[in-house]
Formats: structure tokens, C-alpha cells, sequence
């Protein structure tokens, strides 16, 4: 085989020896740590081998978390280099290398994950149930995202990132104008998690319609799972084309097929009509949950039910059909006329009406109730004007005359970041706030939490409201530098102070995690919120059978009908639960898939083969094994609950 | 709650700084198109203006209202399933807003996207504008003259680019002038302008394209015609021929300054439309002839 | 495990029915898949560049051989499913054997075909419009490879352990995808062969 040692490497640049460095010592801490804490059985049998959903999402909310500071330092360096006229700090290739990646990691290895890990940990609970339908394959969808993650996170030491954007529009994105492997990267590292996301997507859908606890009809069911049921329809529609585009890429640039290409017929357009028909419901997939987040939220804490419950479901449901029939407003600039502009046009505005009724849905659940503004309430308040501020600069940028002025420029970047920041971190940070004391068993500091929210909301505006001023002067998204005389220096100066405050805010919020681990007093009742859905109602922390007993529903809300009406929500005896037992397979699937990808982005063809044969045997050992799980005996079951004490049962 | 007292001070100090205000390029227009999306992105301000005040006051009344103090304890929230008028009123009048801006964008689309109103009557100067790594190629068919990385042409006349690529997609944007337009390999893109001022405008790609694209820029001027008449005189005598390979070298450097040339690319590496069997995926089944004709119909820009 | 004896065998009990059902949401995606193929092909299916075009590629006969094949295969698969229903193992077998072979068979000719093209000229990197072909039939081809060793490996399974909840489940769930692969075909013999060679 030809073996080339020299595309492997990435040259130049004291920071990329830096991130090798501390890659290098990061692992070897861990691997140290571990052997001499003697940690690997457990780490093996606890969590790698885990099919437990509440574990899988933790899972995925620490690698979103770890995503979430990667994707942080890739903004940090982007503001910087571009705080002032002429900055030398990133050339033109590492400066493109990085805002490549921080999109990509931002929605797809930090949003979609942190998603995902509220959904496994909540939505089971909520609707009653012992697991999600299919907890094996849950453990494969996480280790084909968490693989997928690692293998574009390592294409920035070994053979150089993607460096076309996060879009990767053809034909800059080809092998002629990319020649580095840093495509091929995106090519596989993003169909490696794609395929364990759309295993999600399935295994949720089959989990709410077929795993709810008797009496939880559909309009009884929690707004999140509401939210994260058409969330995952959306995903089983969407990734498909995902998998197809990232396929064709890949053809294109390994086999030299002609999708994309300028000649041979090839057409550059069709890859970005693909990539959106897949993106722009992938906004959705990601803001979808976090209303769902809020909705809980914001009930919960103005002590009252959701306003218009049934115009919520409706109004998801018409975003989820919406989202797919706006992809060209992305390219209005294309020029596709007049009638194909206006028909994108009139469908994107449309979006704002749905969107708008659970505006002031929200708000109207905040009348008459009694809030209180604890740190997940203060994200779900903050959510509500700076979203809107999202939203109406949304409708101005779907006008698509107006759009031809700001296309591409920092007023668009400003826009989705309004759009996202609040409509799905800031939700992801509330429901991490909100439902850690449910899975650890204590709550995050309230104190230090304030001080990171106020440091995260108001640098948040000062990182990215200078940026529609700047997009209306003119500058344009992507450009490294610019010179003195264009004006944009002391806005983007401001907005990089925004950027470090962000960052400030962040170490703050995880300081609260290890300060709340060493000293918060550990929660007794399970229920520290006084809150009103079905998670509620079992252990803090969680036991692995979820509820001793399955409850029976009786309407919307059950817990606070239980505790506020005396509805009885546990009427069976406890009996004998059966359990699904550990497996390592999904994770060594994880672990091929990987090897597959590797050895595929650099062109590795016989090892590939090899790894590509791999995962067939890996599939077959899990077609063969017989496994029918295991019962935890109804005394065991019943000595649990005696110590965990709490009186819901 | 003082979280939106920043935020209404920024935001409204942008409203303040808005009219009249030359800092910000987009809105401060010099030809008839840029006007027109100028005015568009101004009402769509102040329309989303009322509508966040709506939201914000409604916000505020709120949580002033009903936050938990001393004075409601014991209080306990009733139980609230919605109410038809309130939920009908707030799809109502967004339904209203959306359907006014609709026919805003799409008067507005349609104003843009041909040559303005009041110069219909005028026959417009054609200019092919292509894009190649880094830097913009300006080739006037009818006077027979190119330009690299700048761009002349007459006062209060109607100026037609045609646009492509010979290679990534590039867009294609004169803030002070018109919104932008992509250009691409595949297929030939068109954008209406006319300046109403004579000066230097920047014009860029605003669409990345790899490593030099953040010094993609360009100049556009807009002169008067006789000054641009004696320009063109002057290109014709002076300015050295592109042939062919010096094209190509043109092609392959990264960064080229100012060049003209005394005669176009045109005719020995015709632009896509014209050239390619496909022009875009719903004109893919149209013979050669048909192809011809649809590229006409695109310089009247009747759609 | 409980087995609710009212329902067909496959769907016994709570896990397998969700599994069935599972797989019908995954078949959704598979469309969502095969869909954006066909416009994928739709869309470059005029652009030979310097290749050469469908009538010029296609012959009848070895397409009409493949259709053949994986229709008489679906319904054979079918006839399994029927024999798994009243405990015939042996019926069962050999259906299930026989879907497998003709699935092998269109598979061989699948190669074949595309050997020949290559061999005319017609390859992946010629045109546009041989690259979508070329990835639209060879993503359907590799779900039959796949199928293949998936329905081989449930073969063993039965004939290890007989017709139990375990593998009628599997065994009908790969009836599903046989089928729907079946399907798949229709949509290309009619829409890329009958439609190339007119």
C-alpha cells in the first residue's frame, strides 16, 4: 500500500501543536486516571455498555458540553481575529478551517446532542415508561454520534478540517478548489452521526406512540414529548436527504463521480437545493424541543398549566410541514424570478404565525400565575424578547427583494445566532438547569447559576447585536480580515468583548456543576420544583427501573393532579420488572464505524474494506445474540424504593 | 427585571441612528434599485418595530404583574385551557401583517428584478461580469473592451450584468447600487441597475469562495457619458488584446490588480447559458434553439 | 417474556410489535432516501456531457431478467411468511431459500450489466448523468446485497432454532424490506429503464 505519512499531517501554526499537545495530554490524564483509580470496569460496565436512557442522555449531554466549549474556542478565535482591521492572529485557510467547524459543531455535535440527551432522560419519564422502545439501539444511535463527533473533531490535527463552510456549497467544496482531506472529513464524520441520529429519530417516534403509561392519550402528553414526537418525524424525513447529499459529496470527492462538478455535466446548484431541503428542517429539529423545554418551564414556575395546549400542538405541527417547503429562501439570490422568490417568501413569513401564537401562548401562561425566577425560569423569560428579536428579523430577511441586501452578510449571521442562541441553547441551559436535580439527585446552585445567566444574556447582546448594524454597513459573513478604512472596526471590537464575556459566563455555569457536586444538600422528594409532569413523580435520582410501579393517567399534568386534586397516579401492587441487560456491541460498532470513516477520508481502500467487513460481523453478532434481559424481583424492587425513600409510591 | 432595559436602548438607539444615516451602506441608496430595497428593508423595520413593542409590553406587564412577592402568598393560579377570541386575535393579525408584507416582497421582487420603472425606455448597457479565483472579469460585449477588478460605466442608464463563474459560486453586490446576485459556472444569473450618482461604489462578493475571498472587491463607477464615451475611446487605442492564454493566466493568478484589455473573453470562452446544453433543470429538456430564445427573454427580464 | 397468543406470531409480544412497527417508520425514512435518488436522477438525467445516454446504454433483456426475478422474489417471501404463519419449517426454508437465490441471481446480473457498461464507456466519472444511474441503481443494488446477507443470516437462525417469537419477528421484518426493495425496483424499471429507452 501507498503509504504517505505526509497528508496525514497539518502544518504551520503554534495553535495547531498547541491542540495536539493538549489533545495528547488530555487522553493520556484520562487513560492514567483511570487505571489508577482503577476505573475501566466501571467505565465499562456503567456507562460504555449502558442501554439505560437516563445514562445515554447524560452521555450525550456531556459530549454536547465538551462540543459546546470546542465550538466556544473556534468563536473566540473568529471574534478575535476579527476585532480589529488587519489582525494577524489567524491566516485566511485557519480562519475559513474555523468557521467551518464551529458550525458544524455547533449544530450538529453541541445543539442536536444536548437535544437528544434532554429527550432520552425526559421523555421516557414523562410518559411513564421503563425505557425508550429500543434501548440497544439507543446505545448505537449515541456511539454512532459520539464516533461521528470524534472523527471530525481529530481532522484538525490529522490532515487538516473542512474549510468550505458549514453549507460546503459546491463547487468550492470539490476536490478541485479543496484539494485537503478536510471534506472528506465532512463527508463521513457527518453521515456517521447522521445514521445514529436517524436511528433516533425512529426509535423516539416508536417509544411516544407505542410506550405511553395506560391513559396518556396524545393530547395528555407533556408539551416536550409533544415537541420531541414531531421533532423526530421531522428527523426521519429530513436525514435521508442528508445521508443521500453527504453520499453523492462523498462520490464526488473519492471516485471522481460528476454530481457537483463544473464539467461533465455536473450542477453546483443541486448541492445546495439538497443541503437545505435537509437544513432548514434541521432548524427546526433543534428549536422545535427547546419550546417544548420552555413550555414545561414557564408552566411550571408561573404555577400554572400551559395557555392553549391545543394551538401549541397545532402550531408545532404546522412549523414541522412549513419547514420542509422554505429551503430555497437560503438562495434567493440564485436567480430563480420572481414567482419561485415569492412563493419562498410567502411560506417563511408564514412560519412567523405559528410561531407567534406560542409567543403569546407563553405569555399568556405567565398571567394570573405566580412566578418565580428561579435560574431555569430566568433562561425561559430571556428566551421570550430576544427570540422575538430573532424572529421579526426572520420575516425581514424572508422578504426576498430586501434579502438581496442582506444575504451573506453579518446581519443573516446575526439573525440565526438571535434565532438559536435563545431559541436552543438558552433552552438546552434552562432544561439542563431544570432537570439535573431529577437525574443527580441535587439542583444546581441558584446563586452562581444567576451570576453565569446574567453574564451569558447580556454578553450575548453585546457579542451579537452589533453584528445587524455591521451586516447594514455592509460587511459580509466569512471574510478573515478587513481593512481600517471600511468602518467596521470598533462594532466588531465590541462584539469580540460580547464573545469573552460569553465565554465567562460559560466557565461560570460549568464552575456551578463542580461547586453544586461538592456542596449542594442532596434533594429528598424527587420533586424539587413543585412541578407538574409524570418525571416528577419517581426518585431523584432516578432508580433504573424508572417507576416502581407503571402509573395510570388521568389527565394532563398527572403529578400536579395528583398532588393538588388527589388523583392516585400508582394503583398496582409492585411486581417483578423486567429489565433489558448491558451490551458492549454498540459501542465497538461505534468504535468500526470510526476505523471505517478514518480509513475511507484518506483513501485507505484494503483497511476500509476490512473495517467495512467489520461492521457487517458486528451486525450479524447482533442478530444472532438471543437476549432476553433480566427481572429485578419485586422485594428488590420494594427494598429500592425504601431507600430512596420519598413518599410517591 | 432589568435585563430589557439594554435592550431597548440598543435597540433603539439603531432606530434613531436609521434615517439618513450614510454609515450604513444598505440604506443609504444611489440608484433606483437600491432605493427600492432601502425603502422595503425601512417599512419592514418599522412594521417589526410595532409588532416587537407589542410583545415587549405585554412581557413586561407580566412579569411586573404577576411575579411571586410577599403580598400574593397563598395565591393560587387558576387553572387556564385558553381562550378561542384571545388565540383567534393573535393568528389573525399576524396572518394580516405576513399577507401585507407578501405583497410588499413581491411588488418589490418584481421592481428589482427588471430594469427601474423610469428607464425602461433607455436600451441597456450589457456588462458580463464573471468571477474566478480571486477577483471579478468585466467584459463589454459591444464595445469590445475587458476590465479586471473594476468596472466603468454611464450615469442615470441602465446597466445590465450578466453574470457566471469559472469557478465557486460568487454573489455578486453593489450595496449602494442593487442587491445581489449569485454567479455561477453552470448557468448565466442577470442584475438591473442604474446609478443615479456619479462616484466609486465598492462592489464585492459576498459569497466565500475560499481562501482570497475576503479581498474580493472591486470598484464601480458611474461617470457621465461622455466621460465614459472617451474612456472607452481610450481603452480601444491603448489597452493591450486578451488572447487566449493570457486569459488563462489571468485565471490562474490569485490576485491580480487593476487590468484592461481592448478586447473580451467572450469569444473564445463564451459564457454558460449560451454555450452549455443545460441551462438550469427546468430548461434542461430544450434544444439548442429554445436556449437561445430563453436567454432573450431573460434580457427583457419580463418575469 | 409474555406472548399474546391472539396475535399473529411476529407480533406476540409488546417488544416485537413495536419493532415491526419500527420498522415501518424506518421504511419511511428508506423512501425519504430513495425519493431524493430518483430527483437526484431526475435532474441530471439529461446531462451525458460526452457519454453516452440511456437508449444508448440500456438493453431490455437482462432489465426485463432482473424485474422478473425480484418480483417472483417478493412474492416467494411472501409464500415463507405464509408457511412461518401455520409452523411449516421446512416450506418456510425453502421459500425463504428460493428469495435469497433470486435475489443472489439479480444481484449477478446487476454486476453484469454494470461491468458492461463500464466496458462501453459509460462510468461513474463520465457524465452527470451515468454518475446519478450508476449511484441510483447501486444504492438499491447494495440494500439487495445487504438483504441478502441479512436474510441469510435469519436463515440460520431458523434453522437453528426453528419458528419461535424471535425469528417469525425477524423473518417478517425482512419480508417488509424485501418487498419494499421490490418496490424500489418498479419505480426504477418504469422511471430509468422503460422511460431511458423510449
Amino acid at each position: 500500500m501507498n503509504f504517505d505519512l505526509e497528508k496525514f499531517k497539518v502544518h504551520g501554526e503554534p495553535l495547531i501543536y498547541g491542540a495536539m499537545i493538549s489533545i495528547a495530554l488530555v487522553s493520556i490524564g484520562i487513560v492514567v486516571g483511570l487505571t489508577v483509580f482503577r476505573k475501566w470496569g466501571w467505565l465499562w460496565r456503567e456507562w460504555l455498555t449502558t442501554v439505560d436512557h437516563k445514562r445515554i442522555g447524560v452521555m450525550y449531554i456531556l459530549a454536547a458540553l465538551l462540543m459546546l466549549f470546542r465550538g466556544g474556542i473556534d468563536a473566540l478565535m473568529m471574534r478575535l481575529q476579527t476585532a480589529a482591521p488587519d489582525m494577524k492572529f489567524l491566516d485566511a485557510q485557519h480562519y475559513n478551517e474555523v468557521f467551518t467547524t464551529h458550525g458544524l459543531i455547533m449544530i450538529l455535535f453541541m445543539a442536536m446532542p444536548f437535544i437528544i440527551g434532554l429527550m432520552n432522560v425526559v421523555v421516557p419519564l414523562q410518559i411513564g415508561a421503563r425505557d425508550v422502545a429500543f434501548p440497544r439501539l439507543n446505545a448505537v444511535s449515541f456511539w454512532l454520534f459520539f464516533f461521528g463527533a470524534m472523527l471530525l473533531n481529530i481532522s484538525f490535527v490529522i490532515g487538516g478540517s473542512p474549510d468550505a463552510g458549514w453549507s460546503a456549497y459546491f463547487p468550492l467544496a470539490s476536490l478541485e478548489f479543496s484539494p485537503t482531506v478536510g471534506n472528506n472529513y465532512y463527508s463521513l464524520a457527518l453521515q456517521i452521526s447522521g445514521i445514529g441520529t436517524l436511528m433516533t429519530g425512529v426509535n423516539f417516534i416508536v417509544t411516544i406512540l407505542k410506550m405511553r403509561a395506560p391513559g396518556m392519550k396524545l393530547m395528555r402528553m407533556p408539551m416536550f414529548t409533544w415537541s420531541v414526537l414531531i421533532t423526530n418525524v421531522i428527523i426521519v424525513f429530513a436525514f435521508p436527504v442528508l445521508t443521500v447529499a453527504l453520499a453523492l459529496m462523498m462520490f464526488d470527492r473519492l471516485f471522481g463521480s460528476q454530481f457537483f462538478t463544473m464539467a461533465n455535466g455536473g450542477m453546483d446548484m443541486l448541492w445546495a437545493n439538497l443541503f437545505w431541503v435537509w437544513g432548514h428542517p434541521e432548524v427546526y429539529i433543534v428549536i422545535l424541543p427547546a419550546f417544548g423545554i420552555y413550555s414545561e418551564i414557564i408552566a411550571t414556575f408561573s404555577k400554572k398549566n400551559l395557555y392553549g395546549y391545543t394551538s401549541m400542538v397545532a402550531s408545532m405541527l404546522i412549523i414541522s410541514l412549513l419547514s420542509f417547503i422554505v429551503w430555497a429562501h437560503h438562495f434567493y439570490t440564485m436567480g430563480q424570478g420572481v414567482l419561485v422568490n415569492g412563493f419562498f417568501s410567502i411560506t417563511t413569513m408564514a412560519i412567523a404565525v405559528p410561531t407567534g401564537v406560542k409567543i403569546f401562548n407563553w405569555l399568556f401562561t405567565l398571567r394570573k400565575g405566580r412566578i418565580s425566577f428561579t435560574t431555569p425560569m430566568l433562561y425561559s423569560l430571556a428566551f421570550i424578547p430576544i427570540f422575538t428579536i430573532g424572529g421579526v428579523t426572520g420575516v425581514m430577511l424572508a422578504m426576498a427583494s430586501a434579502d438581496y441586501m442582506y444575504h451573506n452578510t453579518m446581519f443573516l449571521v446575526a439573525h440565526f445566532h438571535y434565532v438559536l442562541i435563545p431559541g436552543a441553547v438558552f433552552a438546552v441551559i434552562a432544561g439542563f438547569h431544570y432537570w439535573f436535580p431529577k437525574v443527580f439527585g441535587f439542583r444546581l446552585n441558584e446563586r452562581i447559576g444567576k451570576h453565569a445567566f446574567w453574564w451569558i444574556i447580556i454578553s450575548f447582546n453585546v457579542a451579537f447585536f452589533p453584528l445587524f448594524i455591521l451586516g447594514l454597513k455592509g460587511m459580509t459573513r466569512r471574510m478573515y480580515t478587513y481593512s481600517a478604512e471600511t468602518g467596521f472596526g470598533p462594532l466588531n471590537m465590541i462584539s469580540f468583548a460580547g464573545a469573552l464575556g460569553l465565554a465567562i459566563g460559560f466557565v461560570i455555569l460549568v464552575y456551578n456543576i463542580y461547586w453544586s457536586t461538592r456542596y449542594m444538600p442532596r434533594d429528598e422528594n424527587g420533586d424539587p420544583w413543585d412541578a407538574r409532569t409524570l418525571e416528577w413523580a419517581t426518585h431523584s435520582p432516578i432508580p433504573e427501573y424508572n417507576f416502581a410501579v407503571v402509573p395510570k393517567v388521568k389527565s394532563r399534568d398527572p403529578f400536579w393532579a395528583m398532588k393538588h386534586d388527589k388523583q392516585p397516579l400508582f394503583e398496582e401492587p409492585i411486581t417483578k420488572i423486567h429489565m433489558p441487560s448491558n451490551t458492549g456491541k454498540p459501542f465497538v460498532l461505534g468504535v468500526v464505524f470510526f476505523f471505517l470513516g478514518f480509513f475511507l477520508v484518506f483513501s485507505m481502500w484494503i483497511p476500509a474494506i476490512v473495517a467495512g467487513v467489520g461492521v457487517l460481523i458486528v451486525l450479524a453478532a447482533m442478530s444472532f445474540e438471543r437476549d432476553h434481559g433480566f427481572y429485578i424481583p419485586a422485594d428488590k424492587v420494594i427494598k429500592t424504593e425504601k431507600k430512596l425513600g420519598g413518599g410517591t409510591v | 427585571m432589568n435585563k430589557k432595559g439594554p435592550l431597548y436602548a440598543i435597540f433603539f438607539s439603531l432606530f434613531l441612528l436609521l434615517p439618513g444615516c450614510s454609515s450604513l451602506t444598505v440604506l443609504n441608496p444611489q440608484g433606483p434599485a437600491a432605493k427600492t430595497l432601502s425603502d422595503t428593508i425601512i417599512l419592514s423595520i418599522l412594521v417589526m418595530l410595532g409588532v416587537l413593542a407589542v410583545v415587549y409590553i405585554l412581557y413586561t406587564i407580566m412579569l411586573v404583574k404577576y411575579r411571586a412577592k410577599k403580598s400574593n402568598e397563598g395565591y393560587i393560579p387558576p387553572h387556564e385551557e385558553g381562550n378561542i377570541w384571545l388565540e383567534a386575535t393573535w393568528i389573525a393579525i399576524p396572518i394580516i401583517i405576513v399577507a401585507f408584507l407578501s405583497v410588499v416582497t413581491v411588488k418589490t421582487t418584481h421592481a428589482v428584478e427588471n430594469v427601474p420603472a423610469d428607464y425602461k425606455d433607455q436600451k441597456p448597457l450589457v456588462i458580463y461580469a464573471s468571477s474566478s479565483n480571486w477577483k471579478w472579469h468585466f467584459s463589454y460585449p459591444e464595445e469590445g473592451i475587458e476590465t479586471v477588478n473594476y468596472v466603468n460605466f454611464p450615469v442615470n442608464r441602465p446597466v445590465e450584468f450578466r453574470l457566471y463563474s469559472f469557478g465557486p459560486i460568487s454573489s455578486f453586490w453593489i450595496p449602494q447600487l442593487a442587491g445581489q446576485k449569485y454567479a455561477m459556472s453552470d448557468m448565466t444569473t442577470y442584475l438591473n441597475l442604474v446609478a443615479n450618482t456619479q462616484g466609486d461604489f465598492l462592489g464585492r462578493n459576498t459569497n466565500f469562495s475560499g481562501k482570497g475571498y475576503a479581498q474580493m472587491e472591486f470598484t464601480a463607477t458611474s461617470m457621465s457619458s461622455d466621460d465614459y464615451d472617451k474612456w472607452v475611446k481610450d481603452v480601444k487605442s491603448t489597452a493591450s488584446q486578451l488572447t487566449e492564454d493570457k486569459f488563462k493566466s489571468l485565471l490562474a493568478t490569485a490576485h491580480v490588480g487593476r487590468e484592461t484589455f481592448s478586447s473580451t473573453h467572450l469569444t473564445f470562452s463564451p459564457p454558460p447559458a449560451e454555450h452549455s446544453e443545460h441551462m438550469d433543470m427546468d430548461h434542461s429538456n430544450m434544444d439548442h434553439s429554445n436556449m437561445e430564445m430563453s436567454t432573450d427573454e431573460h434580457t427583457h427580464q419580463s418575469n | 417474556m409474555k406472548v399474546d397468543t391472539s396475535k399473529p406470531l411476529e407480533y406476540g409480544t409488546h417488544e416485537n410489535s413495536n419493532r415491526i412497527f419500527g420498522f415501518w417508520v424506518f421504511l419511511g425514512a428508506e423512501i425519504a432516501l430513495f425519493a431524493t435518488l430518483f430527483t437526484v436522477f431526475f435532474v441530471l438525467v439529461n446531462r451525458f456531457a460526452d457519454g453516452p445516454s440511456g437508449s444508448e446504454l440500456f438493453e431490455i433483456g437482462p432489465v426485463l431478467i432482473e424485474t422478473f426475478l425480484l418480483l417472483t422474489s417478493s412474492f416467494t417471501i411472501g409464500l415463507a411468511v405464509h408457511a412461518m404463519r401455520h409452523q411449516y419449517k421446512r416450506a418456510m426454508l425453502v421459500f425463504f431459500g428460493i428469495t435469497l437465490l433470486m435475489g443472489l441471481g439479480f444481484l449477478g446480473i446487476e454486476i453484469t450489466e454494470f461491468v458492461t457498461y463500464v466496458h462501453e464507456g459509460a462510468t461513474l466519472q463520465t457524465s452527470a448523468f451515468l454518475s446519478s444511474l450508476f449511484v441510483l441503481l447501486g444504492t438499491h443494488g447494495a440494500h439487495v446485497t445487504f438483504g441478502f446477507l441479512w436474510g441469510a443470516a435469519i436463515m440460520i437462525q431458523l434453522m437453528r432454532e426453528g419458528i419461535n417469537p424471535a425469528t417469525a419477528n425477524k423473518s417478517f421484518i425482512f419480508s417488509l424490506y424485501w418487498h419494499f426493495l421490490d418496490v424500489v425496483w418498479i419505480f426504477i424499471f418504469s422511471f430509468v429503464y422503460l422511460k431511458g429507452l423510449m
